[in-house]
Parts: structure tokens; C-alpha cells; sequence
């Protein structure tokens, strides 16, 4: 046995443990999964009495949106090869035809690829051949489960949520970017110097971070509202108003970023041992020359994870794009909340179900593949900080 | 690090978050002494109806904005001392209340009424959210290896979620006859609506909360449980002590560490509580400081922002966080102080 017999535990502890964890478990998910199945249900079965009638969909059915035996089985079949296809054989594929160099840019551009031939074979290909099959399979083929795509296409479609969701992606690759690229720079600096200066500014930046953004806000607000008449003795006639400028949100949010980004490279430059670089000096390399040839190369896990919460930050954010961007380059946490004002028809509800579960499902994938990334990030601040 | 490349790294940092931190608290402090007001003037207007034999002609004296030659209002800022936190603070209302001894009343004022809800929110999700996350870190620790990464993985998603989505989707199981409302209804035989009074909807935020940051809190743990002596553990067990006493004298010292950053970041990140208000709408009910804020800057029916009421009650929220964090600040200031001697 490898746990001493004092260690080992009783039934009753590792059954409550378990069934607490199993709880835990049902918790955790199931407000996210009771959203998702909602949007995919007509009003009157989304918001029912009963839990078995959200799930079965029965006016959905007889609406006559539904999925038979036949189609749930194939769809099942079709995604677990897709997940696996993607696990497996994709990874291969990116490292094939992507030049050394550049591999970042390759797995987005076979993400995106890869995005899209799945939408277009399972939203596509998949109904044409399903709706062949039903008719000929008779009863096997009559529908079982209620389920309708009609929010999505009204969100997506006529209320033009794409034009929220590029903005985020706008707003969210611009912080995501240019935080990363200061932040790494000053993260380096501060963990290599351990002057007193170095630890005033890490107590400023954590002063900064407990800030409420409100704050910050009220200070931006009037000006960007006038920044037209303000600059305009330095760029004359063509200064502009950054009010609802996506690219003053970015500068804003990657500010308000810093403070958190700067800690956290900080913790995982400090891991990078001081000789590595101290090796190049002796060498004859300048300080930035041993950062570029000597810490680069090494530093991609520490930055892809302070990356991943830029990308929250940027992403989930409400206030500051609710405050000062306008309607037209409104991004999309933000935008659901104009569904509220709207919201008087249970139709309109569950829309605003679809888009919520349309801003989560990035989010999802975002965990199902940066899962490790994730939890080393959290760790790394807390074990260091 | 010679300073001058010291300065060049972190240089762009610094200026971005001078310019965009620093700078704007510095404006706003100004800002909240200041009022910017369209400049008004009186003026006699003579409006005529076509009346039969002669014109009925009345004159009245208007209010009107005094307009430039671009046609835009002119504005003028004012020092006006005090008067904005006067107004956000409303003291002449709240020392008659304290007066009355009346709590209803001095919840009656919207700053008093944030205020409260901020603080209890902050304190009183903080030791449950140390108390859930420990628990799933310790029943994570005690599971099999190979659900451990299952598990992470689901209990990731309620921290990942975007915040006001998150509040929605707890909001939307309860709205109405929501299908948990409804399962409870039929349990107690009695007609509930968890969103027409504030506690129900404060017991519902509090809930959210804790779902969205205990699996902040069960990642550190869990971590930290990972490097627990298990030399000391063992002559824990020799010595005779139970597993209760092991958890406390010997597990928990050596997360008390990470229990100090987890309370630390939750007292910043929950004093700011304003997605939930968003995300459950109980704007009518339950406030918080910084959505205080958020309401005195979004414009109004007539497209006039607060600015200067934002301002104070800003200023007034920021000194709040400075007393909140005075106590940990001080102690990384004497460990410094001690590591450098």
C-alpha cells in the first residue's frame, strides 16, 4: 500500500467528499447549461413549469423544430470525431504547413479554418442529409427533441449582433496585444532590478489595481467627451474626440490592465533564472539584446497565460465600453444589456438568452483548451506575489 | 540593472498608467469641487395666436441656454467647494435620521444605502468564499487522479464566465416563475418572487459571488496543498491527532499565506461590485458604490451627465478603499523594511 494506514480514510469521509464534490460539480455547471439549453428551445417551453418540459421542448416540437433518434445519434457521432479529429490530427497539420517562425499566427489561421468547415459540414451539410434520412426513415425518424435555432439566427442575423462581436474581437485583440508587449517589457525590468524604486512602483501598481474603474472613468469621460477642443492646438483641425473610439477603449483597459499584467510576468520572470541572461552579458550582449535572443525564447508560457486574462479583462469588461464607446461600436456585454430596455416578449428574452450564451461559448472553448494555462496563471501569483 | 535601462523597460508602463490611472484621479479629485453647468439667461418672449379682429399676444419670461455662434450651449465651470459631496452625501438628512434613530431612513439616501450593501457584500461573502474554496480544494485533493482534471475543468467555468452573463444566467433560473422559483413554490406551497424585495436579491448576489470566486480561491488552495510537508503530516499522525487537528494546526498555517492573497484580492474586487447589479437588475432595490457612480455618469432623459455628483461620490469611494487596504499595505511595508536590513 502506498498510503500509510493511519492516512487512509474512512468510508463515510470519502463518500461525503465525493458526493460534496458531485455537488459542487452540479452547481458550477448548471446555470451555464441551463442557459444554453434554454436558448435552444421556443419561449413557451424555455421559460415552463417543469424542468423535464425546458428539456423535451414540447411546443418547440409542435412547432415541428426537433431532432429524431437518427439525428441526435449522427450529430453525436459527427462531434466526437470533430473533437478528436482536432485533438489529434490538427496539431500535425499546423505544424506541417506553418513556417517555423510563425506558429502562433498558424494555429489561429487553423483555428479559423477549422472553425469554419465545422459550422459549414454540422449547420450545413448535416440538415440536408438528416432531412433525406427522416423522410425516409418514418418513425425513427420523427422528432423527440424540441430544439430550434431561430433565436440565434434572429440575434446573429437581424439584430446584427456580428457587429458587437467584431468590436469585441477588436477591442479585446488590441488589449490583448499591446498589454503584452508593455507588460512583458517592465515585467522583465522589475524582476531583474531589486532596487527600492522597483518596489514602490509594484505597491503603485497594486494601489492602482484595487481601484474602482468607475473612478478612472469619471475622470476620462469629460475629456474624451471635449478631446476634440482640447487637442486641438496640437493636432489642429483634425483632433479627434475619443469618445467612442474603440482604440482609446483599448489604451484604456490596457491601463487599467497594467498594474495585474506587470505583476504576474513579473512572477514568472523571476522563475527564469538570472543567470540565463547574465550568461549573454558576459558575452557582449546589451541588456536589450540578452531580453530579445536569451529571455524571448523562453518566456512564451508565462506570456500566453498573463495573455489569457488580458483577454478576460478585455472581453468580459462592462463598464468602461458601456461608458465610452457609442452605440454604433458598442461591443457585446455591454450591447445585451440594450435586450433589457427591449426585453417585453418572451421571445425577446429568450433572444437575449442566445446572445448571452453566444458571449459564453468563446469562453468555453477558451477553458477546454488553455485549462493548464489557466490554472498555472492563478497559482503563479499567488505562490509569488 | 544600471537605472537608465531600468527606465527603458519600464518606461512605457509607467507613462501608460500615469497618463491613464494617475492623471484621471487627479482630475477627478478636481473635478468633485467643480460644477459645469449650461449658462442660462432670462429672456421676454412674445408668442401671437391669429385671433379674431386682433392678435392674442402674451409675453412670458423663459429660461433658455445662452447659445454660441456654432449654436452649441455655453458652459461654465464653477468652484463650488464641498457642494457636490454635500449633495451626494445628503448629511443634513442623515444626522436627522441618526436623530430619529430611524435605519429606514438613512437607507432612504442612496450613498448610505450603497455603502451598506458594498460593505456587507464585501465582508460577508469573503469568509465563505475561503470556506467553499478550501472544502473543494480539500475534496479535490481526497478524489481519484483521473477526475481531478474533469473537475477543474467545470468548476473553472463559473470563474471564467463573463460576470454580467454569469449574474444572468443565475437571474434567469429565479425570474418569475423561473424554473427554480417554481420548483421551490412547489416545495413550500406558497406564491415567492425572489425579485420584488432587496433581501431575497442581496441572498441571490451573495450567491453569485461565491459561485464565481471560489474556484479562484479552490485553484491556490488546491496548489498549496500540493506542497504541504508530508514529514509533518506523518508525525502529525503519530502524535496522535485527529484528522480535524491536522487540518488546523498543520494545513491551514501553511495556507495561511494564500489565504492572505485570496482575502486581499477578494476585499479589492468585491468592493467594487457592479456587474451583479447589472446582471440581476435590482437597481430599484440593492445598490452598490460603484454603480452609484456608474448612474451619476450615464446621461439622463436629457443627455446631461452627473459629472460632478460622480466625481465626489467617486472621490468618497476611493477613500474607502484606502482604509480597506491602509492594514495589509502597512505589513508588505515592514516585511520589506525587514528583508532589506
Amino acid at each position: 500500500m502506498s498510503t500509510p494506514r493511519a492516512m487512509r480514510q474512512s468510508f463515510a469521509l470519502r463518500f461525503s467528499s465525493g458526493a460534496f464534490l458531485a455537488f459542487w460539480c452540479l452547481l458550477a455547471a448548471f446555470p451555464i447549461f441551463w442557459i444554453a439549453v434554454m436558448s435552444f428551445k421556443s419561449p413557451v417551453d424555455a421559460f415552463a413549469d417543469s424542468a423535464w418540459d425546458v428539456i423535451t421542448g414540447p411546443a418547440t416540437r409542435a412547432n415541428g423544430d426537433g431532432l429524431s433518434i437518427i439525428d441526435i445519434a449522427l450529430g453525436v457521432v459527427v462531434l466526437f470525431f470533430a473533437i478528436r479529429w482536432a485533438f489529434t490530427k490538427l496539431p500535425a497539420l499546423v505544424r506541417q504547413y506553418c513556417p517555423p517562425g510563425l506558429i502562433v499566427l498558424g494555429w489561429i489561421v487553423g483555428a479559423l479554418v477549422y472553425a469554419i468547415t465545422f459550422v459549414l459540414i454540422f449547420f450545413g451539410l448535416l440538415p440536408i442529409i438528416l432531412g433525406a434520412l427522416n423522410s425516409l426513415l418514418g418513425p425513427l425518424g420523427t422528432p423527440v427533441l424540441g430544439m430550434t435555432t431561430q433565436h440565434y439566427i434572429a440575434v446573429w442575423g437581424e439584430n446584427e449582433f456580428y457587429r458587437n462581436f467584431l468590436n469585441s474581437m477588436l477591442v479585446t485583440a488590441g488589449v490583448v496585444t499591446i498589454s503584452l508587449t508593455v507588460g512583458t517589457l517592465a515585467g522583465y525590468g522589475l524582476a531583474r532590478s531589486g532596487s527600492d524604486l522597483a518596489f514602490w512602483l509594484l505597491i503603485l501598481a497594486l494601489i492602482f489595481r484595487a481601484l474602482p474603474h468607475s473612478v478612472l472613468v469619471a475622470g476620462y469621460l469629460p475629456v474624451f467627451i471635449n478631446s476634440s477642443e482640447i487637442l486641438a492646438p496640437i493636432f489642429g483641425e483634425g483632433a479627434p474626440t475619443l469618445y467612442g473610439q474603440p482604440w482609446a477603449v483599448i489604451a484604456v483597459l490596457v491601463s487599467i490592465n497594467q498594474p495585474f499584467t506587470i505583476w504576474m510576468l513579473r512572477s514568472f520572470f523571476q522563475n527564469i533564472p538570472a543567470e540565463l541572461d547574465e550568461a549573454a552579458r558576459v558575452d557582449g550582449c546589451s541588456h536589450f539584446q540578452a531580453f530579445r535572443r536569451v529571455i524571448m525564447p523562453v518566456m512564451w508560457p508565462g506570456v500566453i497565460t498573463t495573455g489569457l486574462f488580458s483577454f478576460l479583462l478585455g472581453y468580459n469588461d462592462f463598464l468602461v465600453t458601456a461608458l465610452l464607446l457609442d452605440a454604433q461600436n458598442q461591443t457585446m456585454v455591454p450591447a445585451i444589456a440594450g435586450y433589457f430596455n427591449r426585453e417585453t416578449t418572451t421571445t425577446d428574452q429568450v433572444e437575449a438568452v442566445a446572445a448571452a450564451v453566444s458571449i459564453t461559448a468563446p469562453l468555453f472553448l477558451l477553458v477546454m483548451v488553455f485549462q493548464r494555462q489557466i490554472v498555472s496563471g492563478l497559482t503563479a501569483g499567488a505562490v509569488k506575489g | 540593472m544600471k537605472f537608465k535601462t531600468f527606465a527603458a523597460f519600464v518606461g512605457p508602463s509607467v507613462f501608460m498608467m500615469l497618463l491613464f490611472i494617475a492623471a484621471p484621479l487627479v482630475s477627478v479629485f478636481i473635478q468633485s469641487f467643480q460644477v459645469t453647468q449650461p449658462i442660462l439667461e432670462q429672456i421676454e418672449v412674445e408668442t401671437c395666436t391669429p385671433g379674431f379682429l386682433t392678435q392674442t399676444c402674451t409675453t412670458e419670461i423663459k429660461t433658455v441656454p445662452v447659445l454660441d455662434e456654432a449654436g452649441k450651449t455655453v458652459t461654465e465651470t464653477r468652484w463650488v467647494g464641498l457642494q457636490s459631496y454635500r449633495n451626494v452625501l445628503q448629511m443634513d438628512k442623515f444626522w436627522s435620521a441618526v436623530g430619529n434613530g430611524s435605519w429606514n431612513q438613512i437607507m432612504q439616501i442612496d450613498f448610505w444605502k450603497a455603502l451598506r450593501f458594498t460593505l456587507s457584500f464585501t465582508l460577508l461573502t469573503l469568509p465563505l468564499v475561503i470556506g467553499v474554496g478550501l472544502a473543494i480544494a480539500l475534496a479535490v485533493n481526497n478524489a481519484t487522479r483521473s477526475i481531478r482534471g474533469p473537475i477543474i475543468f467545470i468548476s473553472l467555468l463559473p470563474f471564467i464566465i463573463t460576470p454580467v452573463i454569469g449574474s444572468l444566467s443565475i437571474y434567469w433560473l429565479f425570474v418569475g416563475d423561473g424554473i427554480l422559483t417554481a420548483m421551490m413554490e412547489r416545495w413550500s406551497g406558497q406564491n415567492i418572487s425572489m425579485f420584488a424585495q432587496a433581501w431575497t436579491i442581496e441572498l441571490l448576489m451573495y450567491f453569485y459571488r461565491v459561485w464565481h470566486v471560489a474556484p479562484f480561491a479552490f485553484v491556490i488552495f488546491y496548489a498549496g496543498l500540493q506542497t504541504v510537508n508530508m514529514d509533518t503530516l506523518e508525525s502529525a499522525v503519530i502524535d496522535g491527532a485527529s484528522r480535524w487537528e491536522r487540518l488546523r494546526h498543520v494545513i491551514v498555517p501553511h495556507l495561511m499565506p494564500l489565504i492572505i492573497f485570496i482575502a486581499l484580492i477578494h476585499l479589492m474586487d468585491c468592493y467594487r461590485v457592479f456587474d451583479e447589479i447589472v446582471g440581476f437588475r435590482s437597481q430599484a432595490h440593492v445598490i452598490s458604490l460603484q454603480w452609484l457612480t456608474f448612474d451619476f455618469m450615464t446621461p439622463d432623459d436629457a443627455g446631461n451627465r452627473a459629472m460632478s455628483r460622480a466625481s465626489a461620490s467617486s472621490m468618497l469611494t476611493m477613500i474607502g478603499i484606502v482604509l480597506l487596504l491602509i492594514i495589509p499595505l502597512r505589513r508588505t511595508w515592514r516585511d520589506h523594511k525587514g528583508s532589506a536590513h
